[in-house]
């Protein structure tokens, strides 16, 4: 949690109809934090966004701004601006007009306006597309387009609805780092929107994922990822091998747990409050399991089964495991070291799988 | 899969074409012949070329007034009306409303009443009210039929424009007033020029409801009507008819290009 709240969302909810697109929110954002909203489709992130740009007023709860009580600022009062999820480019004007927009009621010299477009140009590197039409630019420029015209008004806060969403692949990854780069040059705080899992991670200092209405975690990257707290966090962020089991004994400094499909699993007990008779969810993710060939006596943390499927995936492969007695298989992950996910995919059929206590996670059902 | 069309077809469907052609045009184009005509009767054949209908209809002075009074009535009515249309079309397409879609229903009504009982009606209320008939009361009754097609010009083209464009001038400091100045006026601006030239013309050969609402001051089409009892006047009046029919054509090729512009 940051020191200093910088954005402030308490307790908001947003209803439409008997609809509750955001239910009791409350996320504080520190200045100059890149913070994403993470969730499926129609979690209410969108609404969110549109909340603190004004263009939606909460039902309930109250958002501050740099302090500021946001209730009745209208959205072209506000310290904050957008870049739409289509871009919003005005098709009416061109590259230079569309990026000056904003600049109308500094009452800037001609001398003074050229200069702040231009440096927003060299900014998103486009120098000498002023002239452009909008409709003779490209998805990648377009995206910058509307970067640019946000940013020139010099905002606290930037606000992103998928603004990558548009992109293909490689442009989207060029565009992950270039925009974090540039986040980190201006300063501004960014608060961003996005379903996509992979570029959260890429992009945030700290990501709040939502579902249905509600924030169910908010943490780093690398928080989230390696050490989620709720099923649906887990699953949502990377893959995830889910195993229902029942705590069967707590000593010696480790919690015992009998799991369907991989056996006994043994978990350091300091992180976790479970006893003995706890029904659990055990964790695993597919990169953190290793697989062999063969079939070796079985200990804590290891699992037999036979390879059933594979997918290659290029600087990976995705190895599916069938336990006895189970129609759903374990996913393994393996890195294509010296090829071998290639050979491994076409190896030994009968397998053990093995990870450690630390890559473990233990989760309270739902 | 290619249709391609028989020969057999083709000349069918040619000959289908040019009778078409020939029923809806060719009475259209007889006017501008006879206004050239030498004689009075409109009749074959042709007597001889002469410019003395076209001298006669510019020096009469009673069907130049009625001109000018139809372009004032026209032009205050494409002006009103489509100021109406685009109210109305900004709060159909930019706002949830409970039964919009009533409402669209209700706005268009005057285009399925008959003319001839809406000038009926106009007529008693406003005579009841004691409000004179003037050019005022015919501007009255062009703008409550005009108003419908305005409306729906403005409603197709301000959905066809994306609107988070509007959103986005307000989230860069623009209020919702500036915006619609600065953005949403000048995109909707084709749709605006299409629905006032539209309302212009259709107020411009409007006959009934002209006829029922109109003063001592007439419309054009209200005077060529009462010029039909006077076989002499006739060519001069086809010498008008043939003018009109140049301008208006040129008034709708124009509004039909400014409908089909793309706005982005």
């Amino acid at each position: 949690m940051p020191d200093e709240a910088f954005i402030s969302i308490l307790d908001v909810s947003k209803h439409f109809g008997p609809v509750k697109a955001v239910d009791r929110v409350s996320i504080n954002i520190a200045q100059g934090e890149f913070f994403a909203l993470l969730g499926p489709s129609g979690c209410g992130k969108t609404t969110l966004l549109r909340m603190l740009a004004g263009f939606e007023a909460p039902t309930l709860g109250e958002i501050y701004i740099d302090d500021q009580p946001t209730a009745s600022m209208p959205p072209y009062q506000r310290p904050v601006n957008m870049v739409f999820q289509n871009y919003a480019i005005f098709p009416h004007l061109n590259v230079y007009q569309n990026i000056a927009f904003g600049l109308r009621k500094e009452k800037l010299s001609r001398s003074d306006l050229d200069a702040r477009v231009n440096e927003a140009l060299a900014l998103i590197k486009l120098e000498g597309y002023g002239t452009r039409g909008a409709n003779e630019l490209s998805g990648g420029q377009r995206q910058r387009v509307a970067l640019a015209r946000a940013l020139i008004k010099r905002p606290k806060v930037l606000l992103l609805d998928e603004p990558l969403g548009a992109l293909d692949k490689k442009l989207r990854e060029q565009m992950q780092i270039e925009l974090r780069q540039l986040q980190k040059s201006v300063g501004i705080t960014f608060v961003f929107v996005t379903h996509d899992q992979e570029e959260a991670l890429t992009m945030s200092d700290r990501i709040a994922v939502m579902s249905e209405g509600h924030v169910l975690e908010i943490g780093s990257p690398e928080g989230l990822y390696e050490r989620p707290r709720t099923r649906f966090v887990a699953d949502f962020i990377g893959t995830m091998n889910f195993f229902e089991g029942r705590v069967r004994a707590r000593e010696g400094g480790k919690i015992a747990v009998d799991a369907e499909r991989v056996g006994e699993v043994q978990v350091p007990a300091d992180d976790y409050d479970f006893n003995a008779g706890d029904t659990v969810v055990v964790a695993l993710r597919p990169e953190n399991i290793r697989m062999r060939p063969g079939r070796p006596d079985l200990t804590a943390n290891m699992a037999h089964g036979t390879m059933s499927n594979a997918a290659y995936l290029g600087d990976r492969a995705h190895i599916y495991v069938q336990t006895e007695g189970s129609e759903q298989p374990i996913l393994v992950a393996m890195q294509n070291l010296d090829g071998a996910a290639s050979s491994a995919t076409h190896g030994e059929r009968s397998v053990a799988l093995q990870w450690s206590e630390q890559a473990v996670l233990l989760l309270r059902p739902e | 899969m290619n249709v391609r069309v028989s020969r057999a077809k083709m000349g069918w469907l040619g000959l289908y074409a040019a009778t078409y052609l020939t029923f809806i045009y060719l009475p259209v184009l007889l006017l501008p012949v006879f206004s050239f005509n030498d004689a009075i009767y409109v009749a074959f054949p042709i007597k001889g070329f002469t410019l003395k209908w076209w001298e006669e209809m510019v020096a009469h002075e009673g069907m130049l007034q009625s001109l000018r009074n139809s372009l004032k009535v026209g032009v205050a009515v494409s002006i009103i009306s489509t100021v109406f249309g685009v109210l109305a079309a900004k709060a159909f397409t930019r706002y949830r409303m409970p039964g919009s879609r009533a409402l669209t229903g209700f706005f268009s009504i005057p285009l399925v009443i008959p003319l001839i009982i809406l000038g009926i009606a106009l007529l008693t209320v406003l005579t009841t009210v004691g409000v004179s008939l003037s050019l005022y009361t015919i501007m009255l009754g062009h703008v409550v039929i005009c108003v419908p097609f305005a409306m729906f010009i403005m409603i197709s083209r301000l959905e066809g424009f994306d609107q988070s464009v509007e959103e986005a001038a307000q989230d860069l400091g623009e209020t919702p007033w500036m915006t619609f100045w600065r953005v949403t006026f000048p995109l909707a601006l084709p749709g605006i020029m299409a629905s006032m030239l539209l309302t212009f013309t259709i107020s411009f050969d409007e006959f009934l409801l002209a006829f029922f609402l109109a003063g001592d001051q007439l419309t054009l089409p209200i005077y060529i009507w009462g010029q039909l009892r006077f076989p002499k006047k006739l060519p001069s009046v086809l010498a008008l008819g043939s003018a009109i029919l140049l301008a208006t054509t040129i008034l709708v090729t124009v509004a039909m290009m400014f409908v089909r512009r793309k706005g982005d």
